[in-house]
């Protein structure tokens, strides 16, 4: 027991002496939700709406002194027809356009019924989202008026389109997928490194002439990551609640229970990565290219899998980090149970235990 | 019993074979010397005997223990100390060295009487990183390393390689001192001049065995009489040397070149006459003794012509 | 042109890492066509001085010059003018022995014709014309040397750097190689070589024996072993290394 401290408290010694590793550790975590979290939470001020339509429509003209007399958005300019727009969002003159029907109030008195078309620019999905919002509340407030001086029904319900990127994100989804992304990245690459490293350094040798057991090797390597990857878990989590306002609806045992089991298998892949690898460098890409790549692609944090080809769906499915993320997300954010996840909870715990028994097997005794 | 005993092991790594029916037996408490060049199957044999490789035929025990069965039981009782210099560059002399002691299951101060002469030398820089440490304490670091748990068997791979003379002095008077406690040494080097500081020695080359025995021995079987001959301009000599026919090989060793005859052929007075008579100048042609240099270069020759 | 011409001049030569002097003030001359030895205990200076004069590093201060070339001003075209080879990185082992040859060459600016020609002229001379197309991973360590060394004067240069380039070596490859360097210094070419092999200084012109970052004594070998009343050049290393202090 006592070699098995002292072994651990070498791994710390190692991690804390190499400044910089440990300043990416646990920085990284933080650097990324604030990242991303910016991307989500960025007030809108005085975003610039265009107007397409005919502002001499009474109904048109309403609505248009509606938008502008609302803090946070200010008519930029007014265009007969819609191709402008594009030209504008592309020379990023203008956040949103809101293109009205010709003859709007005839249609709105005559048929009871017009159609409002909002163009974001998708290429800033998340300020467009925001933007689009503001400018739906806005014309449903109109409508709502309307409808409450026993007016004519406005039936405008506003037709949303983005330009450049169909598959909007939505903002919640980063929180889990960067949860995903970097406890996969400090277990599996750290974990990986750090044996790969002895191995290149010569010390594997000497460990493996010492009375300690391989299996003792291998969880003295992993504590160490294990305790880091924790640390991190809490920081995302504060941040993202504290900071982002991302909701934490679920049970936090449950999420940390999930997360264990997942830094388990990610500790499970850096051994595999350390089995295969002779130098650090080949460690660095597997985990890099062969390990994040993918988990950023298929688990679902950049594109959706469900407009994925069905043969890259299936591929997704053996990413453990999809399985982690799609927990994250339904315990965090939806707020449910075991009882809704225990599928994708069976799935994460073979993969580990596979993963783990695999791994601990490869692992050499001798050279 | 031998401390340490190899019958006709053999090792392939792919189409290159690193040692061909090796066989050894090392008493307890010699210093044994493994000398060769770069590539003559050293290391190999080292990491089968300290049980990181597996021989493909054959059978080696350490203390009495098979390499391959009871590998965990050896792992207690020997220290290894590898070729490259393998300890935590990061942690500092006295963290390595607390390591090493707690992973065999004893500590500095119980062992420190075994380690007292080596470790008093690097004792003022204990909390050095050992990444910063000059070459000749590395070494020493490494040795109290392997130290550290009181081994019966000491396996040191090319301990000197890449220090300078006088490190590699201090290094042999150490083991000296450590044989004294009753540990079994065995070391290798590509430096044939060690080769007369060990107990015994075999001689290895592409993975055969080509002599073993005490230095002395070795040095008496060489089979030709030696001349040492010196003279200016060095290397023209040397060129001439070659040249003559009834000289069999040449060799420069420092300031004297080498010339081996065979007995009865030509005396020293005759080749200094010769040398004279070329227009060379200060010659100095006289009988010399072998060293452990001379008979390796003899016998790998023999060894060449013989496969 | 003076009968002793230096290639190498070296003038109070120093270099600082913070507050430690890797090499103090070191003056000295090499002669144009010698075999220049390069001794010193590990850690004594050698390599850092040996950088500078490659051109690989600055001095903190002092100066001199490599071929004519000023180690401060004119790193680059010491680089072009210098052959060099150690024993930890010569060759390309992933690429044939042509392959590497055709590397170098181009590197140090030869025509293709040039590459071809040189080429074939160096692999006869060194019996290796059947192994151009073997790579170099696959040449015994002996080999390998007597390419690494025969490529490093590819572009001709005036002089050649060796740092160890026998570690390892078994006995008669490590003869066969210094036959090789004498034959080149033969040629006129100027070697400059550092070793751990005490015999190997022997065959030098002259050798200068580094101890704590300064040269402790440089002379012809006869005339150092006459003035420390010593047999082998071993003896005289040890006599003068044990004067070290620093570790």
């Amino acid at each position: 027991m006592k070699e098995f401290f002292s072994f651990i408290r070498k791994e710390f010694r190692h991690i804390f002496r190499d400044r910089r590793t440990i300043l990416i550790v646990l920085v990284m975590p933080i650097v990324q939700i604030i990242l991303f979290g910016f991307a989500v939470s960025t007030e809108v001020h005085d975003a610039r709406v265009d107007i397409v339509g005919d502002t001499g429509d009474p109904s048109v003209r309403q609505m248009v002194e509606r938008i502008d007399r609302n803090p946070y958005l200010n008519v930029a300019a007014v265009y007969e027809s819609v191709t402008e727009v594009a030209e504008r969002f592309r020379a990023g003159k203008s956040d949103v356009a809101v293109c009205f029907e010709r003859d709007f109030d005839e249609r709105l008195h005559h048929y009871g019924k017009a159609s409002v078309r909002v163009l974001g620019d998708g290429s800033d999905p998340n300020t467009a989202q925001m933007i689009v919002n503001y400018v739906n509340g806005v014309l449903s407030a109109v409508q709502g008026d309307l409808s409450a001086t026993g007016g004519p029904q406005m039936a405008s319900s506003p037709h949303v389109q983005y330009m450049y990127n169909p598959a909007v994100l939505s903002s919640y989804n980063f929180v889990p997928g960067v949860m995903g992304l970097i406890l996969m990245l400090v277990c599996s690459m750290m974990t990986a490194i750090s044996i790969v490293r002895e191995k290149e350094s010569g010390t594997m040798e000497l460990l493996l002439v010492s009375p300690i057991r391989p299996m003792g090797v291998i969880i003295s390597k992993a504590i160490p990551y294990l305790a880091l990857s924790l640390v991190n878990l809490v920081t995302i989590l504060l941040l993202s609640r504290f900071v982002l306002g991302v909701p934490l609806r679920g049970s936090l045992f449950l999420l940390s229970v999930v997360s264990v089991l997942f830094i388990l298998a990610s500790l499970g892949i850096g051994l595999l990565i350390s089995v295969i690898s002779s130098t650090q460098k080949t460690a660095l890409l597997i985990s890099g290219m062969g390990l994040t790549m993918p988990t950023m692609i298929f688990s679902g944090i950049i594109f959706p899998c469900e407009s994925m080809p069905v043969i890259l769906q299936y591929v997704s499915d053996i990413i453990p980090a999809k399985w982690y993320i799609i927990m994250v997300k339904k315990v965090m954010i939806e707020g449910v149970g075991f009882g809704y996840i225990y599928p994708e909870f069976l799935i994460l715990l073979l993969m580990t235990v596979f993963l783990l028994v695999v791994s601990v097997r490869l692992f050499k005794r001798r050279l | 019993m031998g401390a340490i005993e190899v019958e006709n092991v053999s090792k392939r790594y792919g189409n290159c074979q690193a040692l061909e029916q090796v066989s050894l037996d090392i008493q307890a408490g010699e210093i044994y010397g493994l000398i060769g060049p770069d590539g003559a199957g050293k290391t190999t044999l080292f990491r089968i005997l300290v049980t990181l490789l597996l021989p493909d035929n054959g059978s080696a025990r350490v203390e009495g223990l098979d390499v391959v069965k009871d590998f965990m039981a050896i792992r207690r009782h020997i220290g290894y100390m590898p070729g490259r210099f393998s300890l935590y560059q990061d942690l500092t002399v006295a963290e390595n060295l607390d390591f090493f002691a707690t992973m065999f299951g004893t500590t500095i101060t119980e062992n420190y009487e075994n380690i007292r002469e080596i470790y008093s030398q690097i004792e003022p820089f204990r909390d050095r990183r050992a990444g910063k440490l000059s070459g000749g304490m590395k070494q020493k670091l490494a040795l109290c390393c392997a130290l550290v748990h009181r081994p019966s068997v000491l396996f040191l791979d090319e301990p000197t390689t890449g220090v300078d003379a006088v490190s590699r002095k201090d290094f042999w008077n150490m083991l000296y001192r450590i044989r004294e406690s009753g540990v079994t040494i065995l070391v290798s080097t590509p430096y044939m001049d060690e080769a007369s500081l060990c107990d015994r020695i075999s001689l290895i080359q592409k993975g055969h065995l080509i002599e073993t025995g005490t230095p002395a021995a070795i040095v008496a079987q060489y089979p030709h009489r030696l001349f040492g001959v010196s003279g200016k301009p060095a290397y023209p000599l040397l060129k001439f040397l070659r040249r003559c026919p009834d000289l069999l090989r040449c060799f420069s060793f420092g300031s004297e070149h080498h010339v081996a005859v065979e007995p009865g052929t030509i005396s020293p007075e005759q080749l200094q006459a010769r040398i004279q008579a070329e227009g060379f100048s200060d010659v100095v042609v006289r009988e010399i003794e072998p060293n452990i240099e001379d008979c390796f270069m003899e016998l790998a020759k023999e060894e060449r012509q013989e496969s | 042109m003076n009968e002793t011409e230096n290639i190498i001049i070296v003038d109070k030569l120093t270099k600082k890492f913070g507050d430690f002097t890797a090499v103090d003030h070191i003056s000295f001359e090499v002669h144009r066509g010698e075999i220049f030895g390069f001794l010193g205990a590990n850690g004594a200076g050698k390599t850092t001085a040996m950088k500078i004069l490659c051109g690989l590093s600055l001095p903190t201060s002092g100066g001199g010059t490599v071929n004519g070339y000023d180690l401060c001003r004119e790193q680059e075209k010491i680089k072009r003018h210098i052959g060099y080879m150690s024993q930890k990185f010569s060759l390309y082992a992933d690429l044939k022995v042509w392959e590497n040859i055709r590397l170098f060459g181009g590197i140090y600016g030869l025509s293709g014709k040039r590459i071809r020609q040189k080429s074939d002229e160096m692999l006869h001379y060194l019996n290796m014309t059947d192994l151009r197309d073997e790579l170099v991973g696959d040449l015994p360590l002996g080999w390998k040397q007597k390419l690494a060394f025969s490529i490093a004067l590819i572009h001709q240069p005036a002089i050649v750097f060796l740092d160890e380039p026998t570690g390892g070596v078994d006995p008669e490859t490590r003869r066969l190689f210094w036959d090789l360097i004498c034959e080149t210094a033969e040629g006129g070419t100027t070697i400059f070589v550092t070793t751990h092999y005490m015999d190997e200084a022997e065959y030098c012109d002259r050798v200068s024996i580094m101890v704590d970052g300064v040269i402790a004594d440089l002379d012809s070998p006869a005339a150092l072993k006459q003035h420390y009343q010593a047999t082998d050049m071993d003896t005289v290393f040890r006599k003068l290394a044990y004067q070290a202090k620093r570790e």
